[in-house]
């Protein structure tokens, strides 16, 4: 359901660096060189703007069903209304929020898990590296959607927690797979074995010396992620196993295919949220493309003159 | 041949973690949902019935646990997979039987037909590094594979079926004839799966290419390239035989692992299209909370995508020595 580009990754020849400061301020920096890069991050501030600020733009309580149905799109109502007479312009505004803060919160939970099974994995070595590598391919095989929507099947009125909950189980086994492989190539550096020789704790030297090394791997699998959840929730709304009284735009794909949008003249019903998912999705996709170049050199595009 | 063997345990081990994951799913949700549905049985099936539900939902609860489960294993391994509540008194086995042609033939050609073509433009747009077509593809294809499959569906539908009635609104046939092996009918099926194939096709697409875009750009700067060219050998041939025949193992690696993202959007791609598979059956038993049926095609769907992995990975072997010598 999302872009999975699969690269060997490039061992990090890179000096080690075990400042925060210093990675993100050069990751910063590329960042502000990257088009993609830049595109992406403007697309997803105008969301988190939206988001902030739904109540200043929206114009008319998304919920209230005081309009005319099926409203052609004017002035007074930019998209028109939906078949309950619902203004979908604000619903749009308002969805923003819940569609956004789910992306992100998702993401996050499953990075983490992805941080401590590829990292973990990679740093026991031996049969726990096995264990988790097992583990972490069954769940990178078994199709999510059918798992996503029994769990949720089961789980029914669980609402946002039991969204957040399905996608984190499905979500995490991609980017726990690719930190494992970068880890383990970080196994063997000269500055990990000053550590150990130092007789620094595993834990110590996995969070200030490891970890800082692999940021920019660490946002690209955050980014993936975040992606995976804006279309994982997005389909789950869509066939119904959201919460129907939530405000996203998966929900409200939810209630214009129900109510046959399409054939009742009323495209814009399911074009106007489907449009918003796909950049939202967008937006994460450049970054995530955008940190795979700033990560691995070899991609980054060639000058044209040679 | 120990590479093989790892694969064949991996291929078990996930079938015994799907199995596993039916078995315990119902038990540990809050106010056993599979109860529920028992109720709108009683007095419609047989007793036997009941009881091969009873342990597939782990309300039968005078039996310990283990019991439980291996008899669970029992029943799914044999195929005995109960009676569906949607269609009753059909057998979830038949139901499932009428779908899967559909969906394997639906999914299957649509994602044949993107990993060849997505295969070949990732190497030509490698190939030609800094070209138009480099300079287009890679930023097209990140947009669009951030496309949910089913938004793409439906705008293909309103476009293509609604607008311009190029095509049929759905399902796989004309509904007003039967399944035969004529022209008209394989004419007809092709005319309906065109659609849903497309939307597949296009969503699946970019990562093919990205991939063999990425690994490709690594292999044409290893040095038996650049001898191939110090040779003279023609560019097509350099490009194909020495780049592209190296570049495109880590894409079917790929290949076998992104097939269960595939098939999720396979899913959505039916539903939009109400296209008769066992996506489209999966929706309906959501809808009347089927659980036996929806567990039964989660499985299904699994051991699918599971020989396909396999299928794979017999491939990987064969093309690659490296894989067979390794130990």
């Amino acid at each position: 359901m999302a872009v999975r580009v699969v690269t060997d990754l490039a061992p990090i020849e890179s000096p080690p660096v075990s400042s925060r400061a210093g990675v993100l301020a050069g990751l910063a920096a590329a960042l502000l060189q990257n088009k993609k890069a830049l595109a992406g991050l403007a697309m997803l501030a105008f969301f988190a703007i939206v988001a902030l600020l739904a109540p200043v733009i929206a114009p008319y309580d998304p919920h209230s069903l005081q309009f005319d149905p099926i409203l052609r799109p004017s002035l007074a109502h930019l998209l028109g209304t939906t078949s309950f007479g619902q203004d979908i312009f604000s619903q749009l505004v308002w969805s923003t929020r819940q569609s956004l803060l789910l992306a992100i919160i998702a993401g996050l939970m499953a990075t983490l898990i992805s941080l401590a099974v590829g990292v973990s994995a990679a740093y026991l070595g031996g049969l726990a590296d096995h264990v988790l590598n097992l583990f972490t391919d069954v769940f990178l095989v078994i199709p999510t959607l059918p798992l996503m929507i029994i769990v949720a099947a089961y789980a029914k009125s669980g609402g946002v927690a039991v969204l957040i909950a399905v996608i984190v189980i499905t979500g995490w086994s991609y980017g726990a797979r690719q930190l494992r492989s970068q880890a383990l190539s970080l196994r063997n550096r000269e500055f990990l074995e000053a550590a150990r020789v130092r007789g620094e704790r595993s834990l110590y030297i996995i969070v200030f010396e490891v970890l800082p090394n692999m940021t920019s791997l660490i946002v690209a699998i955050f980014l993936g992620a975040a992606l995976y959840s804006v279309l994982a929730a997005a389909g789950l709304q869509f066939i119904g196993l959201g919460d129907p009284n939530d405000l996203s735009w998966g929900t409200m794909l939810y209630w214009a295919q129900a109510n046959g949008a399409l054939l009742a003249g009323s495209p814009i019903w399911v074009l106007a949220p489907g449009i918003c998912i796909a950049l939202l999705g967008a937006a994460f996709a450049l970054l995530n493309y955008a940190f795979d170049e700033i990560s691995n050199p070899a991609l980054r595009p060639v000058k044209k003159a040679k | 041949m120990s590479y093989l063997v790892r694969r064949l345990e991996f291929f078990f081990i996930t079938l015994w973690a799907a199995l596993t994951i039916n078995f315990i799913l119902p038990r540990i949700m809050p106010g056993n949902p599979g109860e529920a549905m028992l109720v709108r049985f009683h007095g419609r099936v047989s007793p036997q019935t009941i009881k091969t539900l009873e342990v597939a939902m782990g309300i039968d609860n005078h039996q310990p646990l283990w019991q439980q489960y291996v008899q669970y294993l029992g029943n799914t391994l044999t195929g005995n997979f109960g009676t569906s509540v949607t269609f009753f008194p059909t057998s979830v086995g038949d139901i499932v039987k009428q779908g899967l042609p559909w969906t394997l033939g639906l999914v299957g050609m649509a994602t044949v037909i993107a990993f060849a073509l997505g295969t070949l433009v990732g190497m030509l747009s490698a190939w030609r590094r800094g070209g138009w077509l480099d300079a287009i593809l890679p930023p097209v294809f990140i947009v669009v594979s951030a496309f949910p499959y089913f938004l793409l569906g439906l705008i293909v539908l309103l476009v293509l079926s609604l607008t311009l009635n190029w095509f049929p609104l759905g399902f796989a046939y004309d509904v007003t004839s039967s399944i035969e092996l004529s022209w008209s009918f394989v004419g007809q099926v092709l005319w309906h799966g065109f659609l849903p194939a497309l939307t597949i096709v296009i969503t699946s697409i970019g990562s093919w290419i990205l991939t063999m875009r990425n690994t490709m750009i690594t292999t044409l700067a290893e040095d038996y390239v650049k001898m191939a060219r110090a040779k003279g050998l023609s560019p097509v041939r350099i490009m194909f035989m020495y780049a592209g025949r190296n570049a495109i193992l880590p894409n079917l690696t790929g290949f076998a692992m992104s097939l269960g993202f595939v098939i999720s959007g396979a899913i959505l791609v039916e539903i939009v299209f109400n296209y008769p598979g066992i996506g489209f059956t999966l929706l309906q038993a959501v809808h009347s909370e089927d659980f036996s049926l929806m567990q039964t095609l989660f499985f299904l769907i699994t051991v699918a995508v599971l020989v396909a992995v396999l299928a794979a990975d017999f491939l990987t072997a064969w093309l690659d020595p490296r894989t067979r010598d390794a130990s």
